[in-house]
């Protein structure tokens, strides 16, 4: 169906205009088959806009499409046949059973009666819900429904899968069960793109990550090295105040930041330069030497949160600062 | 590729006309289950014009006299019956509106479907629903003095009329709906649909009412559609000389391919571009 050397799911300087709204600023995306993509930003980022334009249910303004080998916009028919989308609603007839939805599903994507019937039965089971298939839908609970929503994406078996903020408003046990399926499926070789919100789930769930602000990608990479990139978060406290100056100089000697003092709790903290690992033996050794009495010391690898803060903050503040970072995520 | 999560047949490939047929009665499907599901949505469309026949016909109806004379019952029936094929646009409305909002028209259109189909499956799943509704509206009319006196050719003649203006106009509320997209604001917008509908020839005649009043009414594609009913029915009507009224059956057939020759691309169009 698709040339195996190309991604699974490809854009190119896409971009999509509503009325004064740029969305989408020359989006780039390149998922190999087979991986997790993880379409990290803040609400208006343009991820929504960026899956409906995969989906084929948005057309770019300009820059080009391709999933599954097909392109977006001049062959949207063969890219419906290739993929499976869940939105952020729990896009189903609730005044039906589950099990009527997904044999329906089935039926609109050609698998013929019988068939569709069985598929249903399948993934009810499959998926832990074959008791509740035969209850009308308005009946589930908020996470069942979204469960039930994975599922009607999967009647085909899509080689590629959207899911745009498959968890968001869920509770902690719903987000993990999707959570699971998501892993499931990535496990079984399906290409799936997941936008979200929760830096948590990009970390837990994908191969590679790419950071979207205002419509474009702003850093791409694997979780990891995007935390590489960021540095490390360094801090030591100390048991006498009057050695604040002195911890200050070792720590930005020794990682190539800049030590900020906090006085009230005695506290030096440094962020690492990106590319400098700190390890605690040697943080340890080096403030002996300088002759500090340390009460606690922590070197803590960044969350996501701070890669994110740390790109978008900057994109924020000015134009050259985003080409800063743009140029750090990408060196990841 | 797990084998557990892939489905060992792939869907098959049929002729676009394949698809068409195959996606409208998939898309009836769902609407007649949600009716089987739902029995009262069934009711709730027979409730008000039932309601009507007690209102107009017994507590209005007491102090009502037909010019021309006849009763004023049987004068009512074909104005209710009209009542219910004008309603058709409610439920295609308020249906569409909330699968936008949902997100199950997204759904839909990120499939393999013909568009087309699928909201053609849910007018003729209507349409169905309609006839049962209309069937049991007769059955009370036929107890409230009501008859068809122009036999049975005439009578169906007058149903098909009714049946075929309800097809329209619930292209027209599958437009609306895709058109407003959030489900509350449907329901708002069904509220100007009674006054659009009593503004005709259903409950009283126009001959009473203000000149450039009756002109709205007579010319109102809901008038046409009740002096057709009336005219085959045999029942009691005051056409007036306004000329849809003096052509009640062509100006409903004129009326009902107008609007379905505006309605239905529109809507199918924008089922395929919605959000686009």
């Amino acid at each position: 169906m698709s040339d195996a050397s190309r991604p699974a799911i490809e854009m190119t300087g896409v971009e999509k205009r509503f009325g004064a709204t740029e969305a989408l600023r020359g989006l780039d995306l390149a998922v190999p088959a087979g991986t997790v993509c993880g379409l990290l930003g803040p609400n208006g980022a343009g991820k929504t806009t960026a899956v409906r334009v995969l989906a084929t249910l948005v057309a770019p303004d300009r820059g080009t499409v391709r999933v599954a080998g097909h392109d977006a916009v001049r062959n949207a028919e063969e890219v419906r046949r290739a993929i499976g989308l869940a939105g952020q609603h729990a896009a189903l007839d609730e005044g039906i059973t589950g099990r009527d939805n997904l044999h329906l599903f089935g039926r609109l994507h050609r698998l013929g009666a019988r068939r569709a019937r069985e598929r249903a039965d399948e993934l009810l089971t499959r998926f832990g819900l074959a008791e509740a298939g035969d209850r009308l839908v308005r009946t589930y609970s908020g996470g069942m429904r979204r469960r039930l929503d994975l599922i009607a994406s999967l009647v085909t078996s899509p080689p590629v899968l959207f899911l745009d903020e498959p968890t968001t408003g869920l509770d902690p046990r719903s987000r993990l069960e999707i959570w699971d399926t998501v892993k499931e499926l990535a496990d079984g070789g399906t290409t799936v793109l997941l936008t979200t919100q929760y830096l948590e789930e990009a970390d837990r769930l994908a191969d590679d990550i790419v950071v979207v602000d205002h419509g474009a990608a702003i850093a791409t990479g694997p979780p990891d090295r995007l935390k590489e990139a960021i540095g490390s978060q360094v801090s030591v406290t100390l048991a006498n105040p009057e050695q604040l100056a002195a911890t200050a100089v070792v720590l930005s000697a020794l990682t190539g930041g800049d030590a900020q003092v906090d006085v009230a709790e005695r506290t030096v903290t440094v962020l690492t330069v990106p590319g400098v690992s700190v390890l605690l033996p040697s943080l340890v050794r080096e403030l002996d030497g300088a002759g500090v009495l340390a009460e606690d010391v922590a070197v803590r690898a960044p969350s996501l949160d701070d890669v994110f803060l740390a790109l978008t903050g900057a994109a924020r503040e000015s134009a050259a600062g985003s080409q800063e970072s743009a140029d750090l995520g990408r060196a990841a | 590729m797990a084998a557990a999560v892939h489905t060992a047949a792939g869907p098959s490939r049929p002729s676009a006309g394949g698809r068409l047929a195959s996606d409208t009665w998939t898309s009836m499907l769902r609407i007649l289950l949600n009716y089987r599901h739902s029995p009262g949505l069934l009711a709730a469309s027979l409730g008000v014009p039932v309601v009507m026949v007690v209102v107009f016909g017994y507590v209005f109806g007491s102090a009502m006299r037909v010019p021309g004379g006849g009763d004023y019952r049987e004068f009512l029936m074909p104005g209710l019956f009209a009542m219910v094929a004008t309603n058709g646009v409610m439920p295609t409305m308020v249906g569409a509106a909330r699968d936008v909002g949902r997100g199950v028209t997204d759904r839909l259109r990120s499939m393999p479907v013909s568009r087309t189909g699928l909201l053609l499956g849910q007018t003729l799943a209507d349409l169905l629903v309609s006839v049962v509704v209309l069937a049991l509206l007769a059955l009370v009319g036929l107890a409230a003095g009501w008859r068809a006196r122009h036999g049975l050719a005439d009578a169906l003649g007058a149903f098909a009329l009714l049946l075929l203006f309800r097809f329209v106009m619930t292209w027209l509320g599958t437009l609306l709906g895709l058109a407003v997209g959030k489900e509350e604001a449907a329901g708002q917008l069904s509220v100007v649909v009674f006054p659009l509908a009593m503004i005709t020839n259903a409950y009283v005649p126009t001959g009473g009412m203000p000149g450039w009043l009756r002109t709205v009414a007579d010319w109102n594609p809901i008038s046409s559609v009740v002096e057709a009913a009336r005219g085959l029915f045999g029942n009691p009507s005051a056409p007036g000389s306004a000329w849809p009224m003096q052509h009640a059956v062509l100006a409903t057939l004129l009326w009902s391919a107008l609007l379905l020759a505006v309605c239905g691309p529109l809507a199918v169009r924008k089922f395929a571009t919605h959000g686009r």
